[in-house]
């Protein structure tokens, strides 16, 4: 178990070095800086200005000392915030997005696993086919679609919520979270119903069933861990998708988050804030997919040994 | 009987001799496919909105560009022929609507198209050739897929001038690895077939083997998991310029609309409302579409 965590661990490095290099670049590389978007500075002052964000250096020594920083997680200040740190503003922003991330991966897991698992139980009945139907509508309306929608309907027609804004309590988190969860509800319950009946129709049921179990026992003690596993490494992209849906609720419903940062970053083309925001993504990423496959390894034995790509 | 000889003959018309061997497997898949319900609904469907979407436009007697300042923000009535309403400034939704839905169709089927290419090429080889080459190109595939892709299209669009042409090349050159790991998976069986190892025997080069025996073999999977990838490519592209990082006006696109039509919700609802349906519409029947050719082509993986 730890040499496989170890040998996962070491995996990781190249993907986040991969993961600064290809950002940094890809900004750097960009046309134009990012003191000449509006009026032309004197050439002493942009001089200053260079020197200041070490901009005057050579590509690879920017690089090299890009790399340090992030490693000491020093993310460089803000271009456009002119009195804020990149570190700052993820500090801020993240808070909250985590809080709304958080609870719809526990909404969803609630929801989806227990609707997937009722389907599954029944399968072929209208039950089930309901159940997929309202799933495939969840993964085929995207999140800026529902939404809109969920304000026009729950706040605007019936005054049931506020429309958006943010002040830390449940009335503005639940429209948020509702919104971020759904498409998960969608995929957890489908990834679910499926693997639950591949399981239902596996020799250990039929041996569990044949000592005379009742159904009961045979589904919760034998049939619902195996089944489990799916989503178990769905999760991980399950986070990202929060990750990326929380840029589009977050404006939708005015949060604070680090998603509205991060796209307000973007139409600012604000370098080091978007840079920075990507790179922090990208390490939450990496290392909760790390805690996943943890997981999943220390829930499915057979995965430990040796996992080459199938 | 009569109605299964039409059917295998159409599967055979629509697939001029490129898999001859296969012959049983499509008509069979074929018919699978008109079996699932909900595959031949979205199918029709789909094959409504495209239609609608390239001849639509045409029916209308306004202009996608130009605003009316008069009917500004109007509800949709039949008798001024705005049948979906007018956006803000005046200009009408349905011809707006339809235009945004060639924008994201044609999006959708460029951005799979090139990530089918370097996808399916990726895959051949590194399946094709094997051993160290294979290791390391999947490697790179690893590292890539636990990038947070969605932030990666965000900063090519802040990168590159807003261009919708650059907008499905970066998905495309960004989607690809899904397509390569399922190629390279088929390729790995495809390269034991007898027929493979009677090329090899005569000295046929490699370049040719793959692209004359493994590729045409691979269509199957290749068309399934290119039309799961179109819905999620229209997803990003509208989400995209939900953000107002894509399409660039005039030009439009559904995500742009629903964008637009989210803004005046409360006082214009039918803005929102028929953008919306049209691209859930879309995602609803390729979904669908998708997981039936799945079933069809690949009775292995039913679930």
């Amino acid at each position: 178990m730890i040499a496989y965590a170890l040998r996962r661990l070491l995996g990781a490095i190249p993907t986040l070095l991969m993961l600064i290099t290809l950002a940094f670049f890809m900004i750097r590389l960009s046309p134009g800086g990012p003191f000449d978007n509006e009026r032309t500075l004197p050439p002493e002052i942009e001089a200053n200005l260079n020197a200041r964000y070490h901009l005057d250096e050579p590509l690879a020594m920017q690089y090299a000392r890009y790399l340090g920083n992030v490693l000491r997680f020093d993310f460089g200040p803000s271009f456009q915030y002119k009195d804020w740190t990149v570190n700052e503003l993820i500090s801020s922003g993240f808070p909250v997005s985590a809080t709304l991330g958080l609870l719809a991966m526990a909404l969803a897991l609630v929801v989806g696993l227990s609707a997937g698992t009722y389907a599954a139980l029944r399968q072929n009945s209208w039950i089930d086919y309901g159940v997929m139907t309202i799933a495939m509508t969840g993964i085929s309306i995207p999140t800026f679609v529902v939404a809109p929608l969920l304000i026009l309907v729950v706040a605007l027609s019936l005054g049931w919520l506020p429309a958006g804004g943010w002040d830390w309590t449940p009335a503005r988190m639940v429209m948020p979270v509702v919104t971020l969860a759904l498409p998960l509800i969608a995929y957890i319950s489908r990834l679910m119903r499926a693997s639950l009946i591949e399981v239902l129709h596996s020799n250990f049921i039929r041996t569990a069933r044949a000592k005379g179990l009742s159904e009961r026992q045979v589904i919760f003690r034998h049939a619902l861990k195996p089944a489990a596993l799916p989503v178990i490494s769905f999760l991980g992209p399950a986070i990202a998708s929060v990750l990326t849906g929380s840029v589009v609720v977050e404006r939708i419903f005015t949060v604070p988050g680090l998603g509205s940062h991060f796209v307000q970053g973007a139409l600012n083309r604000d370098y080091t804030l978007v840079l920075g925001v990507v790179v922090f993504y990208g390490m939450l990423i990496i290392v909760l997919n790390f805690l996943v496959d943890l997981i999943y390894a220390w829930l499915d034995p057979r995965i430990r040994y040796d996992r080459r790509w199938s | 009987m009569s109605s299964k000889a039409e059917l295998s003959s159409k599967a055979t018309v629509s697939l001029p001799s490129v898999v001859p061997r296969n012959y049983g497997l499509w008509s069979e898949a074929w018919e699978r496919l008109l079996r699932n319900r909900a595959a031949v609904v979205g199918g029709v469907l789909l094959l409504l909105i495209t239609l609608l979407v390239i001849f639509g436009p045409w029916l209308s007697p306004f202009d996608h560009v130009i605003p009316d300042w008069d009917r500004a923000g109007q509800p949709p009535d039949a008798e001024s022929s705005h049948w979906f309403g007018t956006d803000a400034i005046g200009r009408d939704l349905f011809v707006r609507t339809l235009m945004g839905g060639r924008v994201s169709l044609l999006v959708g089927i460029l951005a799979t198209l090139v990530s089918l290419i370097i996808g399916v090429a990726y895959g051949a080889v590194a399946g094709y050739f094997g051993g160290k080459l294979d290791n390391t190109m999947m490697r790179v595939v690893d590292v890539l897929y636990a990038m947070p892709f969605m932030f990666f299209v965000i900063l090519l669009m802040v990168v590159f001038e807003r261009n919708i042409f650059l907008v499905f090349v970066a998905i495309g050159a960004v989607n690809w690895l899904d397509m390569a790991r399922i190629v390279r998976g088929q390729t790995l069986s495809l390269k034991n077939k007898e027929y493979v190892q009677a090329a090899q025997a005569i000295g046929v080069p490699p370049k040719q083997i793959i692209l004359r025996h493994i590729v045409p073999n691979l269509i199957g999977v290749v068309i399934v998991y290119a039309t799961l990838t179109v819905p999620q490519v229209i997803l990003v592209e509208s989400f995209l310029s939900f953000l107002g990082l894509g399409v660039q006006e005039p030009m439009t696109s559904w995500g742009a609309l629903v964008n637009e039509g989210a803004q005046e919700m409360e006082t214009a609802p039918w803005a929102l409302v028929f953008p919306a349906v049209f691209l859930a519409l879309t995602l609803f029947s390729l979904n669908f579409l998708g997981d039936g050719l799945r079933d069809a082509l690949d009775p292995k993986d039913h679930y």
